[in-house]
């Protein structure tokens, strides 16, 4: 039997026998898109502030080339988790422009797209600056797109609480791109953006928990109920608050960074308070503004440290 | 899309969007040879000369 066949190209499929659906309609920004662009500065800011605050400096080609490979990371485990959540994201308002469920991008497409610049990231960051780097970005990958996107955010209400690690590891790479090594400082900062993505999450939840209901993804609100979301937020915002100081208080940063730490995390507190306070409309308008403020709060808390570490 | 006897025949917004990424893909690639040189050099140093002639 003869291996090569002699396929005559009818109207669905074109000369390679491919189907029309192969084709491909996408445009690069759908493949930008894939990436998920805005999460990715925020890994990127994040992991340069772990670089800036490390011992050791790195060559600026190097520094370069590191965030470049931990950008492409962050964007390669967005694309695996658009792949995976085609599903989920046709049934959310938020999500069903997203090029998978939008029909622009092929599943398989983004499957590859991901795995190979997963690869590529993984392979360029252990070449070109450090094996212990490029495990971390290899475990963050994994960790994002298995163990949260495939794993737990269907499986529990502790889907973004465990998951958040993966978000929280980047600065943790950043330092181990400059050093070789884990330090406690790079710890402390994974540990302040571990305990600020559940209450980040969780307010964005409280008013979206609906559609999570609908799409069949078990977020706090929607297994818990509201009121158990919000005694949450206001215990990890608790918990959050001295840890944003915790890098002034063992010495890896200055008394201005401490103080400008502790005035975000009152204000943090003091937002995850009346989220836990108050009801109907104006409770929604309290997690909107948690939830804006909380993006807010991670990049003047990191972008303080990284002007102090420019300026010794 | 359009088919004839030849299979698919692009529309020109199809061959458009296909030319960008075409051109995306280019860059890519040759900022990716930028990089793999611009690292070896800063890693090899002066060492890059130091080699049999």
């Amino acid at each position: 039997m003869s291996l090569v066949t002699n396929s005559i190209p009818s109207d669905r499929t074109d000369t390679l026998g491919r189907s029309e659906a192969f084709s491909s309609h996408a445009d690069v920004a759908d493949y930008f898109a894939l990436l998920k662009p805005r999460v990715m500065s925020l890994v990127v800011f994040t992991a340069l502030v772990g670089m800036v605050r490390a011992p050791e400096a790195l060559h600026p080609v190097l520094a370069f080339t590191a965030l470049l490979c931990i950008a492409i990371g962050a964007g390669a485990a967005g694309a695996l988790n658009m792949w995976w959540d085609a599903d989920i994201d046709a049934k959310m308002t938020r999500t069903r422009a997203r090029p998978i469920p939008a029909g622009r991008v092929e599943p398989g497409e983004a499957l590859a797209f991901g795995l190979v610049l997963a690869s590529a990231s993984v392979l360029m960051l252990g070449l070109a600056v450090g094996l212990v780097a490029a495990g971390l970005l290899a475990f963050t990958i994994f960790f994002y797109a298995v163990i949260y996107t495939m794993w737990l955010k269907r499986l529990t209400a502790q889907n973004i609480v465990i998951g958040g690690a993966a978000g929280a590891l980047p600065p943790m790479i950043g330092w181990a791109a400059a050093t070789g090594t884990i330090g406690l400082e790079g710890v402390l900062l994974f540990l302040i953006i571990f305990f600020w993505t559940p209450p980040h999450f969780w307010a964005l939840a409280l008013l979206r928990a609906p559609e999570y209901a609908r799409a069949g993804v078990p977020m706090l609100p929607v297994v818990a109920g509201a009121d158990e979301t919000r005694k949450q937020i206001l215990i990890y915002a608790a918990i959050l608050a001295p840890l944003g100081i915790s890098p002034a208080l063992f010495g890896y940063a200055g008394i201005a960074y401490g103080a400008f730490a502790a005035v975000l995390g009152g204000l943090f507190l003091l937002l995850a308070w009346q989220v836990f306070r108050r009801r109907g409309v104006v409770g929604e308008a309290a997690a909107k503004r948690l939830f804006g403020f909380s993006l807010l709060y991670l990049f003047l808390l990191f972008a303080a440290l990284l002007v102090e570490a420019i300026a010794r | 899309m359009k088919h004839d006897k030849n299979g698919i025949v692009l529309t020109e917004e199809q061959r458009r969007v296909r030319r960008r990424r075409s051109l995306a893909l280019a860059i890519v690639l040759g900022v990716v040879v930028i990089l793999f040189y611009a690292v070896t050099i800063v890693k090899l140093g002066p060492q890059v000369m130091n080699r049999p002639l």
